[in-house]
C-alpha cells in the first residue's frame, strides 16, 4: 500500500517538475496566484490556524487566516487533512560548494591561507547541485552556505578567516535567483589549543606539550588581532578619504563591515574553553558574533545569555567531547539552552546529512525541548540570528512565500512533504534519490541469473 | 582468555590461540580502572503493562514479558508476578528485543586497520577488544544488545571478526557473543584499492582497481584451497598409520580462508558498485562458498534479484550518500527495495554515534520505500540476527531467547522515543534513571580527582603537560571507519 503511495507521490511531483522548470523560464505562463485551502497552518507567529487559508502572490505570501476568500485567478490546492509550516532553514550547510566530498574537484569549499576574508561562498554555489532537490524534498527550503577555515593543510596548520557565507533559496536557475543574501557573515575559525594532532606525513597521531601548544594558540590569537587592527584602520581611511587616499587591499575591506559591527562573525568553536575565549575576545573587539558548532555550549550558557551570542548548534546527533560527559549531553543541551534563554538553532553542518536536519530537532524534543521551540529553531530562529527574518521564517503577509505542505509533523521520520513553494513558486520534490529508485524498481527479473 | 575459543575451531590454531592470547593477558588484567557496574546474578522480571513489538508475532497491547535465568520465561498480556520477582511497569511505554548491528567498529584498541597488505586474514579483531570504551555505553544508551564488530575496509581480504554482547562493565573476556560463528572482513572498490586514501609519495598496494580486488580474492582462495587439500591429504594419510606423512606448513593467512571454504566462517564484505557486488557473488560460486552479508551494499537495490538469488544478506546504511563517488548512487530506498524484492536486508551503523538511534534509522524506510513497521522494526533486530547466525537466541521477544530487551518511552520508530532500560541476558545494564541520578556524584568525584591531579602538578611542573591530553582531543578517535560524519568538522573541514 506504502509502494502506491509512492507513486502517486511521483505523478504529483512530476507534473510539478514540469510547473517548476516551465515556471522559471521566460516563455511560459505560470500562476503567480496560489491559494492552499483547508490546511491547518502553523505560521509560527501566532496559534495555529484549523480549517485555514493561505495566498500566494508574486513570490509572496499575500494573506493567511481563516475563512479567506480564495482570490480569482488563483490556482487552489485543496489541502485538506493536511498542514503548512514556513520551509525548513538549515543554517549551516555547503550546499553546492561540494558534491562528493572524497573528490577534490567537486569540492569548493575551503580556500587555502589562513586569511580570505573576501572569499563569498554565493560564487561557487553550483545550481545543478544534486544535494539541491534531495534537500529540498526533505523539506528545506533555504539554507545558509559556509566557506570553510579550518581544514587543515599539509603542515597541520588551520584556517582562520574562512570567507564569507551567503544564504540562498533551494530553487532557482541561477545564483541570481537563488540568493536571498550575499553576505550574511563572515566565518571564523577560532583557534584551539591543540595538543594532539595528524601528522600526514607518517600517518599518525603527534603530540605536543600542553605549554607549546599554548604559545601556538596564543600567537594565532596575536596574528587575529594584528589582523583585525588593520582592517580597523582600512575602515577608517575608507571612511575619510577616497580610493586615491590609500591603496586599495580586498581582504581587508571585505573585513570593514565586520570591524565596523555591520557584519557578524561565524565563529566555529566547540569547546567550553575555546567558546568562552572566542566570546570574550569579541566582546573585547566589539564584534558580533554567531557561535557555529558550540559541542560545550550548555558548558557556558550563562556567558552566552549575558552576551546574548546565539548559536548555530552542530547535530544533536553527536557524540558528547569528553569520555565522562553525559551520553545524552548532546541531546540534552538544546533544552537547557533553550531554558537559560541562549537563541539557537540547529544546523546539519554537512550537505548529505542536511535531510536530518528535522530529525534532530524531533531528537531535542524527545530529551526536554519543547516542541515549538523546535520547530522554531529550524525556521524563524535561524532567519532571525543570521538577520534575513524579514524575508524567511514564518508565515506572515509580506514575507517570502517559501513553504511545505506535510502530511504529518515535519520534525518526525515518517511525514512525507507533499507540496514545497520556494519564492511562491510551486517547486518539484523530484530528485536523484527518487529516480533511481523508481528507475530501479521497474527493473524486470532478472533473465540469467546472478552468476 | 575465555574469549578466543569459539572462534578457532581447527586445531591447527591451537598454537597461534596461545600466543596471541598470552600478548592480550595484560592488556585485560591490566585495566587501570575497574570498569563500573558488572550485574550480579540475573534476577527475575516481570516487565508488565507494556506495549510488546515481539517483532516475531505481532504487538502485545497492555503485555508482559516474564524474565529467569537471563531467558525469556513468559510473553502475554496476563502473567502474575512471580514472587521476589522486580516488577518494571512500563505502562505507556514499549518493548523491543535489543538492537543488533551488523556493523560496528566499537570497543577495538587503537586502530581497526592492517592496511599494510591486502589480504590481512591473519589480525583478529577479538584480539584487541577494549572492555572499557565508553562507546559501548553510549551504543547501550541507544538500545544496541549485540554489535558485529568488524576489521576496517582497507584490505580485498580483511582481518577476523566477532560478534559481542554489550556487557558493560565485564571484562573483554566476557564481551563475545557465546557460539557466534566468527566472522572476516571482506572490501571492495575504493577502499581496498585505496582511491581515497593513498599518502603522497608513497608506493602504491596492489590492487589498485577491481579487476586487481577480483584477482586478490582469487589468488587467496586458490591458495586457500590447495592448503586445504594439502592438509586433506596429510590427514588421510596420518590416519592410515603413515609415519612418513609430514604436515603442511601451518598458514596462518590461510587458516581463516579455510575455514570460510568449510563454513565456519562467515564472509561479512564491504561493498558499494553493482559490479562489484556481482564480482565477489561470482568469485564466491567459483570456490563453493557463500557470502554472508554485503556490508553497506549501497547499489544493492540494482541488483537485488541476483543478491537473493544467492543468498547472501544486505546490511546498508539508512540515507548516507555522495561522500565518496561509489556512495553517489545511494539512495534511502535501498532497504526498503531489497527487503520487496526477497533480500534478508539489515540496517547498521558502521559509526560508534550512529548506533545510538539505528531504530530511528530503521523507521526512515516507512517513508523512503513504505515497508510496514513491523518490517521496518525486523531490520535492526531479527534480520541482523538471521545475518550473524544468532536467531536462535535474539532478535525477536520469544520464550527461551535470550532476555535482550529494551524499553522505551515512546514507539521506537519515532524520532521522539528515549531508550529508558537496555537488558542484556535478563540484566539491566543502562537504566536511564540510574544514569541520571548519578551523575551529581560522579561530577563531584571527577571534581575531586581533578583538584587532586592538579595539586600534585603544582609540585612537578611536567605534571600539566599531562594534563593538557584530553581524551576529546585524539585526532585519532574512532568515527565511522568508512565515512568522515557529518559530527566531524564537515564545514570546518577537519575530517581526517
Amino acid at each position: 500500500m506504502k509502494r502506491l503511495k509512492w507513486i502517486e507521490l511521483s505523478v504529483a511531483s512530476t507534473a510539478a517538475a514540469c510547473s517548476f522548470f516551465l515556471g522559471a523560464s521566460a516563455q511560459a505562463q505560470t500562476p503567480t496566484t496560489y491559494a492552499l485551502t483547508h490546511a491547518k497552518i502553523f505560521t509560527l507567529a501566532g496559534a495555529p490556524i484549523e480549517d485555514g487559508t493561505l495566498v500566494i502572490r508574486d513570490g509572496k505570501i499575500a494573506a493567511v487566516g481563516p475563512n479567506l476568500e480564495v482570490p480569482s485567478g488563483a490556482q487552489v490546492i485543496d489541502a485538506k487533512g493536511l498542514q503548512i509550516y514556513p520551509g525548513l532553514f538549515d543554517p549551516l550547510t555547503q550546499m553546492g560548494l561540494s558534491e562528493i566530498s572524497a573528490v577534490n574537484a567537486t569540492v569548493d569549499s575551503s580556500e587555502t591561507g589562513a586569511y580570505n576574508p573576501d572569499v563569498v561562498a554565493a560564487t561557487a554555489v553550483f545550481p545543478s547541485s544534486e544535494h539541491i532537490p534531495v534537500t529540498r524534498a526533505a523539506g528545506i527550503t533555504e539554507v545558509l552556505v559556509a566557506p570553510g577555515s579550518g581544514g587543515f593543510d599539509f603542515s597541520g596548520s588551520r584556517g582562520v578567516i574562512g570567507g564569507q557565507a551567503s544564504a540562498i533559496h533551494l530553487a532557482g536557475w541561477t545564483i541570481n535567483e537563488m540568493l536571498i543574501k550575499r553576505s550574511v557573515a563572515m566565518v571564523l575559525t577560532w583557534p584551539t589549543i591543540q595538543t594532539a594532532s595528524f601528522d600526514v606525513a607518517t600517518f599518525s597521531r603527534k603530540d605536543k606539550p600542553f605549554t607549546e601548544a599554548k604559545q601556538d594558540y596564543e600567537k594565532q590569537v596575536n596574528e587575529l588581532t594584528d589582523y583585525l587592527d588593520r582592517a580597523r584602520h582600512y575602515a577608517q581611511a575608507m571612511g575619510h578619504g577616497g580610493p586615491s587616499d590609500f591603496q586599495r587591499d580586498v581582504k581587508l575591506e571585505a573585513l570593514a563591515p565586520v570591524v565596523r559591527g555591520q557584519l557578524p562573525l561565524l565563529i566555529f568553536a566547540d569547546r567550553a574553553r575555546d567558546i568562552r575565549n572566542a566570546v570574550e575576545y569579541c566582546d573585547k573587539q566589539k564584534l558580533r558574533m554567531i557561535l557555529a558548532g558550540g559541542g560545550e555550549a550548555y558548558k557556558v550558557k550563562d556567558l552566552l545569555r549575558s552576551k546574548g551570542i546565539p548559536v548555530i548548534l552542530r547535530p544533536t546527533l553527536t557524540l558528547p567531547e569528553e569520555e565522562d560527559d553525559a551520553y545524552d549531553s548532546l541531546l540534552t543541551q538544546p533544552a537547557e539552552l533553550a531554558a537559560a534563554g541562549v537563541k539557537f538553532a540547529f544546523g546539519s553542518f554537512d550537505n548529505s546529512f542536511a535531510r536530518r536536519l528535522g530529525q534532530q530537532a524531533a531528537n531535542a524534543v524527545a530529551y526536554g525541548l519543547p516542541y515549538e521551540e523546535a520547530l522554531k529553531a529550524v525556521t524563524l530562529y535561524p532567519a532571525q540570528i543570521l538577520g534575513v527574518s524579514d524575508q524567511v521564517g514564518t508565515l506572515e503577509t509580506g514575507k517570502v512565500a517559501n513553504i511545505i505542505v506535510t502530511n504529518g509533523d515535519p520534525l518526525e521520520l515518517t511525514t512525507d512533504v507533499k507540496f514545497l513553494f520556494i519564492k511562491g513558486q510551486q517547486t518539484s520534490l523530484d530528485n536523484r534519490h527518487l529516480r533511481l529508485y523508481e528507475k530501479y524498481s521497474n527493473r524486470p527479473k532478472p533473465t540469467t541469473g546472478a552468476n | 582468555m575465555k574469549i578466543s575459543w569459539t572462534l578457532f575451531s581447527t586445531r591447527r590454531c591451537t598454537a597461534i590461540l596461545c600466543a596471541l592470547a598470552l600478548l592480550a593477558l595484560p592488556r585485560t588484567s591490566g585495566a587501570a580502572t575497574p570498569p563500573a557496574r558488572a550485574p550480579e546474578a540475573a534476577p527475575v522480571i516481570l516487565i508488565q503493562n507494556a506495549t510488546i513489538l515481539t517483532v516475531s508475532h505481532g504487538t502485545i497491547e497492555h503485555g508482559s514479558v516474564l524474565i529467569k535465568d537471563g531467558k525469556i520465561a513468559e510473553v502475554g498480556t496476563s502473567i502474575k508476578a512471580p514472587k521476589d520477582a522486580q516488577v518494571f511497569d512500563a505502562a505507556g511505554q514499549y518493548v523491543i528485543p535489543g538492537i543488533v548491528d551488523c556493523h560496528s567498529h566499537i570497543a577495538v584498541d587503537g586502530s581497526v586497520n592492517e592496511g599494510s597488505i591486502s589480504v590481512s586474514s591473519i589480525v583478529n579483531i577479538a584480539e584487541v577488544l577494549n572492555p572499557d570504551d565508553i562507546n559501548i555505553y553510549r551504543d547501550l544508551a541507544g538500545g544496541v544488545t549485540v554489535a558485529n564488530v568488524l576489521h576496517g575496509s582497507a584490505n580485498s581480504i580483511g582481518g577476523q571478526t566477532v560478534v559481542i554482547k554489550l556487557r558493560w562493565g565485564q571484562p573483554a573476556a566476557k564481551l563475545p557473543f557465546e557460539g557466534a560463528l566468527p566472522g572476516i572482513k571482506f572490501a571492495l572498490g575504493e577502499n581496498p584499492k585505496r582511491s581515497n586514501f593513498s599518502i603522497p609519495g608513497g608506493t602504491p598496494r596492489y590492487p589498485t582497481t577491481r579487476m586487481g580486488v577480483e584477482e586478490t580474492i582469487r589468488a587467496a582462495f586458490t591458495e586457500a584451497r590447495d592448503y586445504q587439500q594439502a592438509w586433506a591429504e596429510y590427514d588421510k594419510r596420518s590416519a592410515a598409520g603413515d609415519k612418513n606423512a609430514v604436515a603442511p606448513r601451518r598458514d596462518l593467512r590461510l587458516d581463516p580462508l579455510v575455514e570460510v571454504l568449510q563454513g565456519k566462517r562467515y564472509v561479512h564484505a564491504h561493498c558499494y558498485r553493482e559490479d562489484e557486488i556481482l564480482m565477489l557473488l561470482r568469485v564466491a560460486k567459483e570456490f563453493g562458498f557463500k557470502v554472508r552479508t554485503l556490508q553497506h551494499v549501497l547499489e544493492g537495490y540494482k541488483v537485488a534479484d541476483e543478491i537473493a538469488a544467492a543468498g547472501a544478506g544486505a546490511s546498508t546504511f539508512s540515507d548516507w550518500w555522495a561522500y565518496k563517488v561509489e556512495a553517489y548512487d545511494a539512495i534511502p530506498y535501498n532497504a526498503a527495495l531489497m527487503t520487496h524484492r526477497g533480500v534478508i536486508v539489515s540496517v547498521n551503523s558502521d559509526d560508534a554515534e550512529e548506533a545510538t538511534h539505528l531504530n530511528q534509522e530503521a523507521a526512515k524506510t516507512i517513508k523512503y520505500g513504505g515497508l510496514t513497521h513491523d518490517e521496518a522494526l525486523k531490520l535492526v533486530t531479527i534480520n541482523p540476527a538471521i545475518q550473524l547466525g544468532i536467531d536462535n537466541r535474539v532478535g525477536s521477544i520469544d520464550v527461551g531467547k535470550d532476555a535482550d530487551l529494551v524499553i522505551y518511552n515512546h514507539d521506537p520508530l519515532s524520532a521522539y522515543a528515549v531508550v529508558q532500560k537496555t537488558l542484556i541476558d535478563g540484566r539491566v545494564y543502562f537504566d536511564r534513571q540510574r544514569d541520571i541520578s548519578e551523575r551529581a556524584g560522579l561530577e563531584k568525584e571527577k571534581k575531586a580527582l581533578t583538584a587532586k591531579e592538579k595539586k600534585a602538578g603544582e609540585k612537578k611542573p611536567d605534571a600539566t603537560i599531562e594534563m593538557g591530553k584530553r581524551p576529546g582531543a585524539k585526532p585519532d578517535e574512532k568515527k565511522s571507519e568508512d565515512k568522515p560524519k557529518p559530527q566531524g568538522d564537515a564545514v570546518t573541514g577537519g575530517a581526517l
